[in-house]
């Protein structure tokens, strides 16, 4: 155990070396303080950490409601909920809020020190180049000089004045003028998908698992090997030009009406139905071989109703817990999806952004993808254990 | 993995019964077999037939406006692009970018992935916990993201070339590797065979080294074989955004996409590189698929 210690400090440290002549000393300090923060919290007593996590969920709820709601209602609300979660929550979830908020903190900063690492600057692209003129604007826009200052800029705008910041690229908007209008554009469009990829993966993989190495079975594991093995923006161009300038039954691009809502989503869809449909073929033949399969065969059950209500549930776990990272998966994918559809969504801010160095905007789809994702896993972690009834022992 | 592994790396070179029957079974695996010989197929294609078309006078960036997008003829085999490069030239020089990307991002990630994975689950507790909560915390974070975020720090045409993609592309692809490497780990330690190398004085260093590893050996290959195709396509991905490597076929397939539509439709541009990069893919699965199935007697289909 001293060995590894030695050794996992040492690299430690020469990572934190690496990062502090690359970015700044006082930068690695802040990643190293931040990191010494989470991890203690393994070992604080309940008590202190339900206290703790309490204080940070009401501290990250007030950010977030005073952006969309105002100061006040943001205190009261804030100050209600985590006050309810302090009473009622089990540990479980407190240790994952706890772990939640300083990592979206820390995740805002190493951001920001990506993109101050970047070379170009927001204002790269101005006709207006005198010193004085750049200075004046950063100063407007809020753009420091150091990753860490600009941090403590944000923060503060995000905390006390309840802004994700001005937009450099788009004048005279905020970043959640910007943002709170694609957010429900990019939610609908990947949780539609999601639904696609589980439906389509499900219903391709338990007819494969059923009967292996049949035609079915075959047939389903191809297009399957199919959906991950061609890029899906290929796929996607392809049904464009299919649905939309030969037969003309959807509209080409853009967003407004659920007709633009099926090409994008099915596309980002495909890996992950592919990906779904291989694991559960996997899980059905499996549970198919179990005894209480047998049982119920024995018990003169019909096949379907053995299918159904015992071996599904077999052939869904492993698909459950896939749920989380292809969320993840899903929700970033949009990034490729929505460029290729001209989605108005958040992806699209994020690519623009990042190309135009337009720090807030990255920064404010940074901590939203952040939220949904985590918020994600914990439901599907909770639902892991309400089906599997060894987990929730663990949990 | 099974009981019948001689847990040790001496015998592993002269070839033990797991790996003289995960071969067998390996051979019988007609995906497989197709998928690798088709694999190395493309690996020469793309590394020995540019030097070929080259005595011909072919190469991948000569320009010449009099032959702008032509299909395919008895000199362009897949055609030219819009500068009259030919394009069978193109793609396969930007096939040997995109193996190499998958090579050694892959690579990188399996030498991150092992040692971090190792160390977790060997030494458990609340290193253990520290450690995989790092691993949870980056999980969190978009792999998408942090990859964009790291190439705009790296231009493809900066003085350091391609190498930061690998970098980029190695450090996302880490975690699960290390994840997958931390369970094995976790329930191999406990077992007597580990046991029996504590008690003789052997270090913690060398139980890992010589006795742990070589037993997770499997999982690793079967793992590391499905991450070169997930990192040719992210490239791939990337290359759409506009973020890429530079000549790849993720940048082909991108640019053969954006002159195939209703108006004008130079088809062979999407064609020819969405053919190998698929192909290519096709392949490593199908591999993947076969060591599974060799290696890991448990979800072998009967």
């Amino acid at each position: 155990m001293r060995g590894a210690l030695v050794i996992v400090g040492a690299l430690a440290a020469l990572l934190l070396i690496g990062i502090g002549s690359w970015a700044g000393w006082a930068e690695a300090g802040v990643l190293l303080v931040g990191g010494i923060f989470v991890a203690s919290m393994l070992w604080y007593p309940p008590p202190l950490l339900r206290a703790v996590s309490s204080v940070l969920l009401a501290v990250f709820l007030f950010a977030f409601l005073q952006t969309v709601a105002g100061p006040l209602v943001g205190v009261v609300l804030a100050v209600g909920i985590a006050g309810l979660a302090w009473r009622f929550l089990p540990l479980r979830v407190h240790r994952r809020i706890g772990f939640m908020v300083p990592s979206m903190v820390m995740l805002v900063f190493v951001t920001t020190i990506l993109m101050y690492k970047a070379p170009g600057s927001p204002f790269a692209a101005e006709k207006q180049t005198t010193q004085q003129a750049l200075e004046a604007q950063a100063k407007k826009f809020k753009v420091e000089k150091t990753p860490l200052a600009f941090f403590n800029t944000y923060m503060k705008g995000l905390l006390l004045e309840g802004t994700m910041g001005l937009s450099v690229k788009v004048q005279g908007r905020t970043v959640e003028q910007l943002l709170l209008p694609a957010l429900p554009v990019s939610m609908s469009l990947g949780l539609l998908a999601l639904v696609f990829a589980t439906f389509l993966g499900l219903l391709l993989g338990v007819r494969a698992g059923l009967k292996p190495n049949s035609a079915a079975d075959y047939s389903s594991m191809g297009l399957a090997m199919i959906g991950i093995s061609l890029p899906n923006f290929v796929i996607g161009a392809i049904l464009l030009i299919i649905f939309s300038y030969w037969l003309q039954w959807l509209p080409v691009a853009g967003w407004g009406s659920y007709g633009h809502l099926i090409l994008p989503s099915i596309t980002l869809a495909l890996p992950y139905a592919a990906y779904i449909a291989r694991l559960s073929r996997n899980g059905t033949i499996e549970v198919m071989q179990q005894d209480y399969i047998r049982t119920a065969r024995a018990k003169g059950l019909s096949e379907p109703a053995v299918v159904l209500k015992h071996a599904l549930k077999g052939a869904v776990l492993p698909v459950v817990s896939f749920l989380g990272p292809a969320a993840a998966g899903i929700f970033t994918g949009s990034f490729v999806v929505e460029t290729l559809f001209a989605v108005p969504g958040m992806g699209q801010w994020f690519v623009k952004s990042a190309l135009a160095r337009d720090y807030s905007v990255v920064l404010g789809t940074a901590i939203i993808y952040f939220t949904i994702i985590t918020l994600f896993n914990l439901a599907v972690d909770f639902a892991y254990a309400w089906i599997d009834p060894r987990v929730r022992e663990e949990m | 993995m099974s009981d019948t592994t001689t847990p040790s790396a001496a015998t592993m070179v002269q070839g033990n019964s797991l790996w003289s029957d995960a071969w067998k079974r390996l051979k019988k695996n007609r995906f497989a077999v197709a998928g690798s010989i088709m694999l190395i197929l493309v690996i020469l294609l793309c590394f020995v037939g540019p030097l070929i078309l080259g005595l011909f006078g072919l190469d991948a960036e000569t320009t010449d406006p009099s032959m702008a997008n032509r299909p395919p003829s008895l000199l362009h085999w897949f055609g030219t692009d819009e500068l009259g490069r030919s394009y069978l030239v193109r793609v396969l020089v930007g096939g040997q970018m995109s193996l190499l990307i998958g090579f050694v991002a892959t690579i990188t990630s399996v030498v991150i992935g092992v040692f971090y994975g190792a160390i977790s689950g060997y030494y458990g507790g609340k290193l253990d916990e520290v450690m995989m909560r790092a691993v949870d915390f980056l999980y969190g974070i978009p792999y998408m993201f942090l990859v964009i975020l790291i190439m705009l720090m790296f231009p493809p045409d900066s003085d350091v070339g391609p190498l930061p993609i690998f970098f980029a592309l190695g450090i996302v692809q880490w975690l699960t590797t290390a994840r997958i490497v931390r369970g094995q780990v976790l329930t191999l330690r406990g077992q007597e065979f580990v046991e029996a190398a504590r008690v003789l004085g052997a270090s913690d260093m060398r139980i890992i080294v010589r006795h742990i590893l070589p037993n997770i050996l499997s999982v690793v290959i079967i793992y590391s074989t499905l991450t070169v195709p997930a990192v040719i396509l992210l490239e791939s991905f990337l290359s759409f955004l506009g973020l890429g490597a530079g000549l790849t076929w993720g940048l082909l397939v991108s640019e053969g996409l954006s002159v195939v539509n209703p108006v004008e439709s130079y088809w062979w541009r999407l064609l020819f590189p969405s053919i190998f990069l698929a192909l290519t893919l096709f392949s490593l699965n199908f591999m993947g698929d076969g060591l599974r199935d060799a290696l890991d007697p448990k979800t072998r289909k009967e």
